[in-house]
């Protein structure tokens, strides 16, 4: 252990100097609290500055932010000096919609939309109720009929041209619905009674987490046909999907189970002594209580699958980073990946923080 | 309003024991493996008639034979003339390499930002928390991405950069200086290991001692004599020659030292840098879990800082660290399964490979599993010992 002068000190209430400029006052508690200290920050400022310096060089003062179509002359003159914004322009349609029909793009856009207010409604404390299921069947309903169409006078667009965002949000938000439930029902089973039903619940949890992503889209991929019967197979984009369903249910049902044993045991000898089923007991008294104490983690999953859903670029599906990948594959603009992954790691980091700022607030606010 | 109807008797079980109750609870079983077996029974009929039409033999016996597949970056001896069996066992190792040292990294860079985060500097502590939401919320391939294309922007070996002297960082990778190690050098190293774990046996018998009479017995000396002079004498016994072996450019590329390929480089720094993130995150919420009560009570006693963490406040910040950490080291070795993405050869890539080359997919599926199965359970059972060793013993 090195001697690290800013070891954390016990929390302390703030000592309050007396008088003075509070500027001052502040600079001098925070910043300036000890020799040691004082240097400390002087050299990270000094380090930050050369940081901001170098990155406002390379990625505003030489950048090159708009070039005449198709032509990256100028940022290949530009290149190791300043960054190729103008990639972006060039390139995000294919990014975040893949190869979906070009003029019928507003339908994608129109998908990512909804998915975003229906994320959002769910936030809302006050919807928190039955009704909320009902939206989000709707919504998941009215998302297909969109990507997919064929009715309403809307062209069919089969699934092996979705691409970009709205495939990223399928792929974690249908795997959130259908894992939830099952989930669900592997929670219970764990803590069940009945010898058969506990150990295949535990046995399904254990290999699944005992195992990575990568090797349960290998087997959708590799191993689904020889599973099915001769002649029958379905889409590679639905393959990936059950996988992800299935290592879903296996998290959730570990953070569900947390919940239950929160649950105390009285509440559930109470039902026992009002004579309700198995079923209606954890419909309308366990769960809901179990759930309510889970939902900062639950989001916390979630968080974790939104970003794992990136994995199915190893099977070739074209999610947000496959298209993002695959647009840099152009030869005249091979070179400007970098930024390409800039654009993309910002568009799953405002999708991400909302949620983290989300559950932390729900952490903060949490009924005691 | 009550009844005054006296209770009905109990009704007559059926057979025995077995009432109503437990009859329900036999079906369900009775349902839920039927449905079960059923569709494993049916996955296994269309497995096997598909096998059979596309002539696919099943088992594991194509692991006898010629692999043929290159393995550019190993620490074991292979050429692509080796068996399958011999490639896995490579790509095993190459796992391993990154997984063991990706946990040491990662444990020592999360600790160093988790406590600054709680650092009383506020620039200090807004800089790790800025580090800790962002590499939190970016998917691990996107970075690892991301580094391997900037590994493979750097200068090529001859502009190679040279941060200190003998050490370059080139689109070949990281070149370090080594020091060869062969039979001589492990003696001495092994004397070292020894003496290490008598040291350990000793200072538990002095601490014994010490709680019996008070009187402090210093540790110092024998861990002087056991650790360094003992196998310095060795070492001038043997007559072991200790150099450093620098690398030099030749041509366009380097010779001697020690090579850190581009694709082993940018996976361990992207493992690394994304779990220490949440290693912070572990460690802070740790060290905030002592009670203030336990600071202030140090600090009456007037103890040096460093003994009071070091005896105080980390024994029990450890038990609320170790279970979660626990599940990171086995994301960290589930998530070098990405290594597939980049091309460095750990088994993920190594067995998808050999699924490509041979067709034995549900063999090659089922050799990942098996390798990352065996992996966690080791895990999860060496911090389940750790962690019975440092929990709290209740009297």
């Amino acid at each position: 252990m090195t001697a690290i002068t800013d070891i954390p000190d016990a929390p302390r209430t703030a000592r309050r100097p007396q008088g003075g400029n509070p500027v001052l006052r502040w600079l001098r508690t925070n910043l300036f609290s000890s020799i040691p200290n004082g240097i400390l920050t002087v050299v990270l400022l000094a380090l930050l500055a050369k940081g901001i310096f170098s990155f406002v060089q390379w990625g505003i003062a030489n950048a090159v932010w708009i070039t005449p179509a198709s032509d990256s002359s100028a940022c290949r003159a530009a290149r190791g000096v300043g960054a190729c914004w103008a990639i972006i322009p060039e390139k995000y349609r294919f990014i975040l919609f893949g190869t979906y029909p070009f003029d019928e793009q507003w339908r994608p856009a129109l998908s990512v939309v909804l998915f975003i207010a229906l994320f959002y409604l769910s936030t809302r404390r006050a919807l928190w109720r039955r009704e909320l299921a009902y939206l989000w069947i709707g919504a998941l309903a009215l998302i297909s009929v969109l990507m997919w169409g064929g009715v309403f006078g809307l062209s069919f667009v089969s699934q092996d041209r979705w691409g970009g965002l709205p495939v990223t949000l399928i792929l974690a938000t249908f795997g959130l619905a259908f894992g939830f439930p099952l989930g669900i029902l592997v929670a219970l089973g764990r803590r069940s009674k009945l010898p058969a039903i506990r150990s295949l619940s535990v046995l399904y949890v254990e290999l699944i987490r005992g195992v990575p992503l990568v090797s349960l889209l290998f087997m959708a991929s590799v191993m689904f046909p020889l599973f099915m019967p001769a002649g029958f197979n379905i889409d590679k984009l639905l393959r990936a999907q059950i996988a992800i369903i299935l290592f879903a249910g296996a998290y959730l049902a570990e953070v569900i189970r947390g919940g239950l044993q929160a649950v105390p045991r009285g509440q559930s000898e109470a039902a026992d002594a009002l004579g309700l089923s198995y079923w209606r007991k954890h419909r309308l008294i366990i769960l809901p209580q179990a759930i309510r104490h889970v939902i900062p983690p639950l989001v916390n999953t979630f968080i974790a699958f939104f970003k794992d859903t990136s994995l199915v670029l190893i099977i070739g599906i074209f999610d947000l980073l496959t298209t993002a990948k695959t647009a840099i594959i152009d030869p005249a603009w091979q070179q400007f990946s970098v930024e390409v992954y800039i654009f993309v790691a910002a568009i799953y980091f405002v999708f991400c923080f909302a949620m983290s700022r989300y559950s932390r607030s729900l952490e903060a606010t949490r009924e005691r | 309003m009550t009844s005054d109807t006296p209770r009905p008797p109990p009704r007559r079980r059926l057979f025995g024991a077995w009432g109503p109750r437990e009859l329900k609870g036999l079906f369900w079983q009775v349902l839920v493996v039927g449905i079960a077996v059923a569709v494993i029974a049916f996955l296994w009929s269309n497995t096997v008639t598909n096998l059979t039409a596309r002539r696919i033999t099943t088992g594991f016996a194509f692991l006898g034979r010629e692999a043929g597949m290159p393995i550019a970056d190993s620490l074991l001896a292979y050429n692509p003339r080796d068996s399958y069996l011999w490639a896995f066992v490579v790509g095993i190792a190459n796992t391993l390499r990154v997984a063991v040292i990706g946990i040491v990294l990662a444990t020592v860079l999360g600790t160093l930002i988790g406590i600054s985060r709680l650092s009383t500097n506020w620039l200090l502590s807004r800089l790790a928390a800025v580090y800790v939401e962002t590499l939190r919320d970016i998917p691990l391939l996107l970075q690892l991405l991301f580094w391997y294309v900037l590994m493979q922007a750097l200068p090529a070996a001859r502009a190679a950069w040279r941060p200190v002297e003998g050490v370059f960082l080139s689109n070949r990778g990281l070149i370090l200086p080594a020091i060869p190690i062969a039979a001589p050098q492990l003696w001495v190293l092994g004397t070292a290991a020894l003496g290490l774990v008598v040291f350990y046996v000793i200072r538990r018998r002095l601490i014994a001692e010490q709680m019996r009479d008070g009187r402090p017995r210093p540790a110092w000396p024998f861990a002087l004599g056991l650790v360094f002079a003992l196998p310095a004498a060795v070492s001038l016994l043997l007559g072991v020659s200790w150099t450093i072996e620098w690398p030099e450019l030749h041509g366009f590329n380097f010779v001697g030292g020690l090579t850190l390929a581009p694709e082993y480089f940018a996976l361990l720094i992207a493992l690394v840098t994304y779990t220490s993130a949440f290693i912070a995150e572990i460690v802070r919420s740790g060290i905030q879990s002592v009670p203030r009560g336990q600071w202030d009570a140090a600090n009456a006693l007037g103890l040096r800082r460093s003994f009071m963490l070091r005896q105080i406040i980390l024994p029990q910040a450890l038990r609320v660290i170790v279970p979660p950490m626990t599940s990171q080291y086995l994301n960290l070795t589930k998530n070098s399964s990405l290594a597939v993405a980049i091309g460095y050869q750990d088994v993920v890539s190594v067995a998808n490979t050999t699924l490509n080359q041979t067709g034995q997919a549900i063999e090659a599926i089922a050799l990942i599993m098996a390798v990352f199965l065996t992996i966690s359970l080791s895990i999860s059972f060496f911090m389940n010992w750790y962690n019975a060793r440092i929990a709290l013993v209740e009297r």
